[in-house]
């Protein structure tokens, strides 16, 4: 007796919030969402307290009988509303008595649970028990959703009373029917409580928490009729209530009106539903994660072409400026694969741009613009580069950061590699795999994963030696130090490369092809090797392996990246003349070009070798039966860094989004036909939803911040080239906007507040800190509301 | 399929999936009062949006509860899971657990999960493993 006094105690000074409900009606829902909140949060400590305590209990005591007497009188005890009647089927909802039911289907009837349970009742005094009954394990299950879900079997009893259990908790007691009007009568004022916390909130709340309810479609159709009947009253405020709701809903449905109408652009944001679901149907989840991630890539190169084309190239495709040089007319293959010849006075590179103020005419007449000045609309081609770039970029940092928030929200849990036998019981089928041969090897993993789960706990932990121990330290240590050789190594010789190549003055096309090769040959090649170093290692968690193989090939594409960016940025940019290059700009522009091309050129090579050409050689040579597996980690890597060259060159080639959406929209399918035929499904299990957070993260912290970073420093330290782009004859780039201000105010001084707005906003960094802060907090909030 | 009047039988789902738990989807969703497990044209609504992605984690893991109760007492006792797991583990010989791999099974998933020891798992202590679980709403989910 001693454990159960010290139990309340300790659970008293943990969680005040519970000695009160003891006392409290158990249906009121306030008070149960901030229970069931609560609970959620300090789910850990009262339960193992619970679980050592139960476990004490059961212990001290040598043996009992079963007392079925006890067992059918337990509601008594544990219904706080003090409802003594056994028979009552309200109020105490059945995740309370397994054993309660004693004359009706009982599945489970052996003695060993009744002891046990009765035992258990049997040792606690009536202060532990009324704790006890207000604890999580039995006052979660009272709150909304059990109450919810008793409500709707109950409104079902009624509708069909033969009905029998097939949506009742608790079966039918036939030939009791004094119990059926009070039921009745009872089940009334459920529905009246149901409705009346719905009541009182308004329209939007009210719908989201009945969708919250786990009841059938009939039963929230009721509620909601009764709910919202009652809104339309008499008074003033009633009346602007229901006008607000009118227009809203009016409002709603001229909204769903163009949805519809602008079908077409929906398929193209629901792009690949078909090919998407046939690939779940048959990988599941895991190989459909790398799908979506490639769809959300297609998505933000799509906003970034349409913002660039719209006030970039678009205005200036208008008024082409005098070609400089032209015998540079003809299109070969050859340039078309570097970038350089007719491509490079083109749309598509920096250099094409120019830095004129075009003013164009708002009437159409030209005497009447030369004369009336305040009719003409300048468009200032520098400022518009400027601040397209400027805002593509904020754009996309809102959307990755808010897109971040929302998927660390739903998976917290991020290294968690300890196989858990219930979570991997009940959480792991995967309803989206229909296809008849997925399912059999869907049902083949599970029981593989299940019977690992179980030898280890069978068996224990693995008793190493100390002599294995260290064999396996130094085998670790040594694969680490050859991967991070081969990181170094490969970094090196870029530099020197390209360091070789600058020395000699000569920019000849071999030299430069050969340099994006070497590149992306490392880009390619090396993963493979950190594959068979991690095959070497033999780790025991799938977790920690894919962490670390996602590691190593993050560090490879980052030292790559700044090796390139170097190059560009430092020297390149810092001494364009010194090279011979009349445009650096455009240089870089077309070596990120390049890049993306070489790189999609290997990468269809090595799906084409790698994995089809691979399966066909292990399936007649080696004779294996099993396909490769589609290595989720290593391709998702490769899209995050052509994502990182596309973003790094739209400062240079502002067509390159349009590039690098023709090269997803070529992988996807390449991609896809490639699974389809020479994959098959992994054989361990991918946590989806960590992997998805892990993989947004890491778009947005190496990938993106190395991109803004870049452009950041290019446009406040770089100088511009004097003899193309628009920002020609600027110190830096940050002159054109003052440019821009100097123009509007000549022309339109009525504009001049848009230009103090400008200065006050965007060149006082305090106003950029406060922003920041002020959006960090707005997601923090949106997480946890 | 039909138009809203008809009725889904359960010999037709059987043909369009191969889904272990078909059954048991069809029984739970249904309301029909032969208990055949046929599906009207509102159930079949109810079922596509406990299985969409606007569901909350509530809805879904009630209605999974449901469905892992196969003999719809309100608990998951020791039937009940071994019915789960050979549903889990599929219908030939080497993918099936021995008895003694099912009784070390079962063992620890209610001592994981059975918080008041008293045999089985309620819906809360349900609810709470599922809760641990982030991969449960995307698994949980049907897509037509």
């Amino acid at each position: 007796m001693e454990h159960s006094v010290s139990f309340s105690v300790n659970i008293c000074e943990m969680d005040p919030d519970y000695e009160n409900l003891g006392e409290d009606e158990p249906d009121e829902e306030p008070i149960f969402q901030d229970l069931r909140e609560s609970a959620a949060s300090t789910q850990r400590s009262p339960e193992t307290l619970q679980m050592d305590i139960f476990r004490e209990c059961t212990d001290s005591q040598s043996d009992g009988t079963p007392d079925t007497e006890q067992s059918d009188g337990t509601p008594d005890t544990e219904q706080p509303d003090g409802t003594p009647d056994t028979e009552q089927p309200d109020g105490t909802p059945d995740t309370e008595q397994p054993d309660g039911t004693p004359d009706t289907e009982q599945p489970d009837g052996t003695p060993d649970t009744e002891q046990r349970s009765s035992l258990q009742r049997h040792c606690w005094s009536a202060a532990t028990q009324k704790v006890l009954s207000s604890m999580p394990s039995r006052t979660v299950g009272k709150s909304s959703t059990a109450v919810t879900s008793q409500h709707s079997s109950q409104l079902h009893q009624n509708q069909a009373s033969p009905h029998g259990s097939a949506h009742s908790f608790r079966p039918v007691r036939d030939g009791l029917s004094k119990v059926d009007v009070k039921e009745i009568s009872t089940e009334e004022n459920k529905k009246e409580r149901l409705v009346s916390s719905i009541r009182g909130l308004s329209l939007g709340e009210g719908i989201r928490k009945l969708r919250a309810m786990p009841l059938s479609l009939t039963d929230k159709m009721e509620i909601r009729r009764l709910a919202f009947s009652g809104i339309a009253g008499n008074t003033l405020l009633s009346r602007n209530i229901q006008c607000y709701s009118h227009l809203r809903a009016y409002i709603l449905r001229m909204w769903r009106q163009c949805l519809f109408s602008c079908h077409i652009i929906l398929s193209f944001l629901q792009l690949w539903h078909l090919p998407m679901k046939r690939l779940s149907g048959r990988f599941g989840t895991g190989v459909l994660s790398y799908f979506l991630f490639l769809q959300t890539l297609l998505h933000f190169n799509f906003l970034l072409l349409i913002i660039t084309g719209l006030f970039v190239v678009f205005p200036q495709a208008i008024n082409p400026p005098p070609l400089y040089d032209s015998h540079l007319n003809n299109l070969t293959g050859l340039e078309l694969l570097m970038g350089t010849g007719y491509l490079s006075q083109s749309l598509m590179f920096y250099g094409y741009y120019t830095n004129t103020i075009t003013k164009t005419c708002s009437t159409g007449e030209s005497p009447v613009c030369k004369a009336d000045r305040s009719q003409i609309v300048p468009y200032s081609m520098p400022a518009a580069y400027f601040l397209t770039i400027v805002i593509a970029f904020f754009i996309t940092c809102i959307i990755l950061v808010y897109s971040m928030s929302r998927s660390f929200g739903r998976s917290l849990q991020v290294l968690k590699s300890k196989g858990n036998l219930a979570v991997q019981v009940f959480c792991s089928w995967d309803f989206k795999v229909s296809k008849k041969s997925s399912v059999r090897l869907h049902c083949e993993n599970i029981s593989n994963r299940l019977k690992e789960l179980l030898s280890e706990t069978i068996s224990g932990e693995d008793k190493k030696s100390c002599k294995q121990r260290l064999c396996r330290l130094i085998v670790r240590l040594l694969a680490w130090a050859a991967c991070l050789a081969s990181i170094f190594s490969g970094a090196i010789a870029v530099h020197h490369m390209s360091e070789a190549f600058i020395k000699r003055r000569s920019f000849s096309d071999t030299e430069l092809l050969l340099l994006s090769a070497v590149v992306s040959g490392f880009n390619l090649l090396l993963p493979g090797f950190f594959n068979l170093c991690a095959w070497l290692e033999k780790r025991d968690s799938p977790n920690v392996r894919i962490c670390v193989s996602i590691f190593r090939n993050l560090l490879l594409k980052v030292s790559i990246v700044g090796v390139l960016c170097y190059r560009w940025l430092w020297r390149i940019a810092g001494e364009p003349g010194h090279h011979g290059l009349k445009c650096w700009e455009s240089f870089v522009g077309q070596e990120l070009y390049r890049l993306l091309l070489i790189d999609f050129i290997f990468t269809v090579l090595y799906t084409f070798i790698g994995e089809f050409l691979w399966r066909l050689f292990s399936k007649r040579m080696l004779k294996r039966n099993r396909k490769p597996v589609f290595d989720i980690a290593r391709n998702v890597l490769e899209l995050i860094y052509g994502q990182t060259l596309t973003w790094l060159g739209l400062l240079f080639a502002p067509l390159l989004p349009a590039v690098q959406i023709i090269k997803l929209f070529v992988l996807f399918y390449m991609k896809k036909s490639s699974v389809m035929l020479n994959c098959q499904a992994s054989r361990k299990p991918w946590r989806a939803s960590q992997m998805s957070t892990l993989f947004i993260f890491i778009l947005c912290f190496p990938s993106f911040l190395v991109a803004a970073v870049s452009v950041i420093y290019t446009f406040w330290k770089i100088t511009p080239s004097s003899g193309c782009g628009p920002f020609r004859n600027l110190t830096t780039v940050f002159q054109s906007s003052k440019l821009l201000r100097q123009e509007l105010e000549i022309s339109h001084p009525a504009l001049s507040w848009l230009t103090w707005l400008y200065s006050s906003l965007v060149e006082n960094p305090l106003i950029l800190f406060s922003t920041t802060g002020v959006f960090l907090m707005v997601i923090y909030f949106h997480n946890q509301v | 399929m039909g138009t809203t009047a008809s009725k889904l039988g359960k010999d037709l789902l059987s043909e369009y999936q191969s889904n272990p738990f078909r059954e048991r989807i069809c029984h739970v969703f249904s309301t029909s009062e032969d208990k055949d497990g046929s599906l009207t044209f509102e159930d079949f609504l109810d079922l596509l949006s406990a299985f969409s992605d606007s569901a909350t984690l509530e809805i879904k893991s009630h209605y999974a509860f449901r469905i892992f109760d196969f003999d719809d007492d309100g608990t998951l006792d020791r039937g009940d899971l071994e019915k789960l797991v050979n549903c889990l583990t599929g219908e030939t010989d080497d993918t099936r657990l021995t008895p003694e791999e099912m009784r070390q099974l079962i063992s620890n998933i209610l001592e994981e999960s059975d918080i008041d020891k008293d045999g089985t798992v309620n819906l809360s202590e349900f609810q709470h493993v599922i809760s641990r679980s982030p991969d449960f709403v995307s698994s949980f989910k049907i897509v037509l």
